[in-house]
């Protein structure tokens, strides 16, 4: 199994992803510098965490211009499997591979601590089956998930929601911060029509090792190798 | 030698521009006979910032060179960027603490973000990767009209820049006291991880050698902001916003990465960031480190706006910049990785052996606009030599204080609800739960953070150490500490306090200590009982950090902590850095089974009030007898912590500290929600409510297995350490004999809630 995890200026969570992957995973992994415009022949690629760009003008929206773009846009339409995270769900959203916009946090402050989310759908990276809770941490200032009610309706339809915020059970957040950022409809990750591209806010990569107090991200890793066909 | 010119506009230097840019009479006396003419503008604010406190140490050297610098462990004392001392395998821990505190009570967010980038440039300019940042902070009463404001804007400032470049900020510590409320303190700490190999220094070395400048372009932010943070605050402190730094972290993360990459290439002779006093700084720095001179050309410097004048240039504290020395014919390849990384650098000088510091720039040429054409003068021609070792240095007079005015004597009966004063205290903002600010910290990106913020005494992070043989893991601890109560009231036990809380938070999550920076905050050093307060700390430092096995490898010097005359406490902090052997060893606060033993390791309590958060809270001031240090009992008592720890023998460690004994009691319970029945530990006689506020040092409280209490008593026994069985977690209040019993939910949402009157 081959992965590309993608490096922008900015990008801060690159080792975070390469080290999961690579080191944890077991995968051979690289970095695919933005201003290349090959993923060489990568079974998967990662987008990383950070502030692409220093995110200054809108988080992500700068490296939706860059040239490695290109190569990201033809693999996903190849049906390649893409993980964003964090900073790369933004990135996502603003290349336009995913739809609606991520947005400030409602309380307006960068929030990093653990939160629980429940798996909606499976696919490629969440084959762990609907229901199942999963503890991961968040790390970030523009989590907020937004799009139309038209637009939540269509996500459901597609079945592309692929994790809401819940409560350590489970349970619906009904307004408590266990939806840590006032995203509509709970949303924390969210799959594309082909169910090949999936952008979430939390960070599986920084649990997946008991060592870190958490491996609940893991499951994620070992369902897209089971996807792959190299397990 | 002709005089160095004046630029256009500029007027001839005088005693009393001397003066407005913080120069004393008799050191604008020194300057003239020493150059034997009258210094060129540009060359008054080169000397003023080299000799102003910050750049020079000139009251604290003297002091500073009693503490200890050395051990088989230490690879960089200070002197350089940043200490550092081995971890193993060929490679070492790099880390410093600085001070931001006045930019920051200025402007909070910019001076608290620029705080962190300054000390993360400190760090990779020795060629470390950052792995870590922790931070301490002091704001006045939680009541003060500006505190709200400035946690708010400080919090946000240490978050927006760390959490951007990507390096956790994974534990600190704040405090609320009236003696900040003009002063606030902002101490950032980094620690990175370089091959010891490959560290790089600021050395300006091989006579010809290019000079490059790398990074953000030159504005007018930050002049003079070294002579700023060397005077005290007055009533026109609000016309000093111009010099505080704008930070941009995401072109520092730039410059990092293209940095570690140059620096692995070997092209370079010697590196420098440019901190306090910019470019003339790091330029006179290096060539002094050297021995050599240095000779810029100011027309080269990147620029970002007009008409800038060779002082404001020297002068400037733009942020994100570096100063580098290639090896001669090299040049191209620092260009060619900052072009990789979209960076700007250009060659502004070169290494020369005359010994002084040369600049030359030309009149009305402006590279910005294309004005003119270069035709340059020499601006600025000092010797190295007084701009470093030649700098004033004064031993200022001393002046102790009697004690019997500040003894608080405690009258009539100690309070009743015993239980009320524990969730009240346990609910103020200085002891409460600090999770409204690491929340808005990333404290988790690299995939290293072992120990979270809250979960232990200290934090523990997995580095990841990476050469040709493979990458190899190694676990640090690190804990910043100081509580300036207790200096205040014995500036020398309470600067030893303060080492003895930070190791012993160390060896409570499992690791050995290896070395030590500090961040010295005080007050005016012209005033005799400042100075007083100052080298006392320095003998409580030195005898600490000797005992516990903690040198000290870096630092920094804060002075003139004062507003309107008003000094803050004196306010020592330290940060030690440890390593666990294996990461097995670590160990949490929290208790985390029904039915384990609780144990007090450690001095006996003798009910002394002196210097705690209760008795500051019951009588409003500080005060009380000093509750001192022996420092033989504090090193027997880490040791056999340690020993302990290496054992796998405890479930959980807490050093009873803040708050005292009751606190750490409560603290433990409320981590993971259990309870605890327990008697107070043996003590001299003295009331319930001392015994369990005290804030004596030399204290754990650990849980174990009951199958582990005989191996734990032995290894105390064998160290003549106390240690006495006081209790079981149990139930679902915390129960002590004969005081009180709360339940541990209360407690809890008391803790949680503790800064929310401030922030919400």
């Amino acid at each position: 199994m081959r992965v590309a995890v993608l490096q922008f200026p900015g990008s801060n969570a690159d080792w975070d992803a390469l080290h999961a992957v690579r080191d944890v995973l077991g995968a051979d992994a690289w970095y695919a510098f933005h201003k290349g415009t090959s993923l060489g022949d990568a079974d998967a690629v990662v987008i990383p965490g950070g502030f692409s760009y220093g995110d200054y003008l809108r988080a992500g929206a700068i490296a939706g211009f860059s040239p490695i773009d290109h190569s990201v846009r033809e693999f996903a339409g190849r049906g390649g499997p893409v993980l964003g995270i964090c900073n790369g769900f933004q990135i996502l959203t603003e290349m336009g591979l995913l739809p609606g916009a991520l947005t400030r946090n409602a309380h307006l402050r960068f929030e990093c601590r653990d939160i629980h989310l429940r798996v909606e759908n499976e696919g490629p990276f969440t084959d762990m089956g609907r229901g199942k809770v999963l503890r991961l941490p968040i790390a970030h200032a523009d989590g907020r998930y937004h799009t139309t009610e038209d637009g939540l309706a269509d996500l459901e339809r597609h079945g592309q929601i692929a994790f809401r915020y819940c409560t350590r059970g489970g349970g619906e957040p009904e307004g408590s911060d266990a939806n840590p950022n006032g995203s509509v409809g709970d949303i924390a990750g969210l799959y594309n029509r082909e169910k090949n591209v999936l952008g979430m806010m939390p960070h599986p990569e920084r649990a997946s090792e008991t060592i870190l107090g958490n491996d609940d991200g893991f499951a994620l890793f070992t369902s897209l190798r089971r996807h792959l066909g190299f397990e | 030698m002709s005089t160095p010119a004046n630029f256009p506009g500029e007027p001839d230097s005088s005693p009393e521009i001397a003066r407005e840019f913080g120069l004393a009479a008799e050191e604008w006396k020194r300057v003239l006979s020493t150059l034997e003419r009258a210094p060129s503008y540009a060359e008054l604010g080169v000397i003023s910032v080299m000799w102003s406190e910050h750049c020079s140490y000139k009251s604290s050297r003297v002091h500073l060179a009693r503490l200890p610098t050395t051990g088989p462990q230490v690879v960089q004392g200070p002197g350089e960027n940043a200490g550092a001392v081995d971890i193993g395998d060929g490679f070492c821990a790099v880390f410093k603490m600085e001070s931001h505190n006045h930019p920051s009570y200025i402007e909070p967010y910019q001076g608290a973000a620029t705080g962190v980038g300054g000390i993360l440039r400190d760090v990779f300019t020795m060629g470390a990767r950052p792995v870590a940042s922790l931070n301490s902070l002091r704001f006045g009463r939680p009541d003060h009209p500006r505190t709200p404001q400035l946690l708010k804007g400080v919090v946000a400032g240490i978050g927006g820049y760390g959490n951007c470049i990507g390096v956790p900020t994974v534990g600190g510590e704040v405090q609320f006291d009236a003696s900040y409320d003009g002063n606030i303190l902002v101490n950032a700490f980094t620690v990175g991880i370089a091959k010891t190999d490959d560290l790089f220094f600021g050395v300006a070395e091989g006579i010809g050698n290019p000079i490059l400048y790398v990074g953000a372009k030159t504005g007018r932010d930050g002049i003079h902001g070294a002579t700023m943070a060397s005077a005290e605050f007055g009533e026109e402190t609000d016309s000093k916003l111009p010099t505080v730094q704008v930070g941009d972290p995401f072109m520092e993360k730039l410059l990092l990465e293209a940095c570690l990459e140059i620096f692995a290439t070997d092209c370079l002779s010697g590196v420098q960031d440019m901190g306090a006093a910019g470019l003339t700084s790091s330029s006179v720095e290096m060539a002094d480190r050297a021995g050599n001179g240095i000779e810029l050309d100011l027309d080269a410097i990147p620029r970002r706006t007009k008409a800038l004048s060779p002082y404001e240039m020297l002068l400037s504290e733009s942020q994100e910049r570096m100063l580098m020395v290639a090896k001669a014919g090299r040049e191209q390849e620092v260009f060619d990785i900052c072009a990789k990384w979209d960076l700007d650098a250009s060659i502004v000088g070169r290494v020369t052996d005359t010994g002084r510091f040369v600049c030359k720039a030309t009149p009305g040429y402006d590279p910005f606009d294309g004005t003119g054409e270069p035709d340059p003068v020499v601006v600025v021609d000092l010797p190295v030599d007084l701009l470093t070792n030649a700098a004033p240095k004064y031993d200022r007079p001393q002046r102790g204080r009697s004690d019997e005015a500040r003894l608080f004597t405690m009258t009539g009966d100690g309070p009743e609800d015993l239980g009320a004063e524990l969730v009240r205290l346990i609910g103020s903002p200085n002891i409460g739960s600090r999770s409204w600010i690491w929340r808005q910290y990333d404290h988790i990106v690299g995939n290293g953070t072992v120990i979270r913020p809250g979960d232990g005494d200290a934090a523990v992070i997995r580095a990841f150490c990476e050469d040709a043989g493979g990458s190899r893991e190694k676990f640090l601890a690190i804990s910043v500490d100081c509580n300036g109560r207790h200096v205040e009231l014995d500036p020398y036990a309470g600067a030893a306090m303060a080492v003895a809380e930070c190791t012993r938070n160390i060896v409570c999550v499992g690791a050995k200590p290896l070395g030590l920076t500090d961040c010295l905050n005080f007050g005016n050093p012209e005033v005799p009982e400042q100075m007083w307060r100052f080298s006392q700390a320095i003998d409580g430092l030195a005898a600490a950090c000797s005992a516990l096995g903690a040198p000290v490898v870096s630092g920094n010097v804060s002075l003139y902590n004062e507003t309107d005359g008003k000094a803050i406490l004196p306010t020592p902090t330290v940060a030690v850095v440890g390593q666990l052997e294996d990461p097995e060893h670590r160990i949490g606060l929290g208790f985390l089974s029904e039915g384990d033993v609780i144990a007090h390791l450690g001095r006996p309590s003798r009910g002394v009030l002196g210097g705690s958060e209760w008795l500051a809270q019951r009588s409003g001031s500080v005060t009380g007898a000093p509750v001192g240090i022996d420092l033989d009992a504090e090193a027997e008592l880490q040791h056999a912590m340690l020993a302990l720890a290496k054992k796998k023998l405890l479930r959980s460690a807490h050093d009873i500290s803040d708050g005292g004994f009751a606190v750490a009691l409560a603290e433990s319970c409320i981590a993971y929600g259990h309870g605890a029945q327990v008697s107070l530990p043996s003590s001299e006689d003295a009331p319930a409510h001392a015994l369990l506020f005290s804030e004596e040092p030399t204290r754990i409280l650990v849980s174990l297995s009951p199958s582990h209490a005989g191996q734990v008593g032995d290894i105390c026994a064998r160290h003549g350490v106390p240690f006495e069985k006081i209790g079981t977690v149990t139930g679902q209040t915390v129960a002590i004999d004969g005081a009180c019993e709360v339940p541990v939910e209360e407690l809890a949402e008391a803790h949680a809630s503790a800064l929310d009157a401030i922030v919400s």
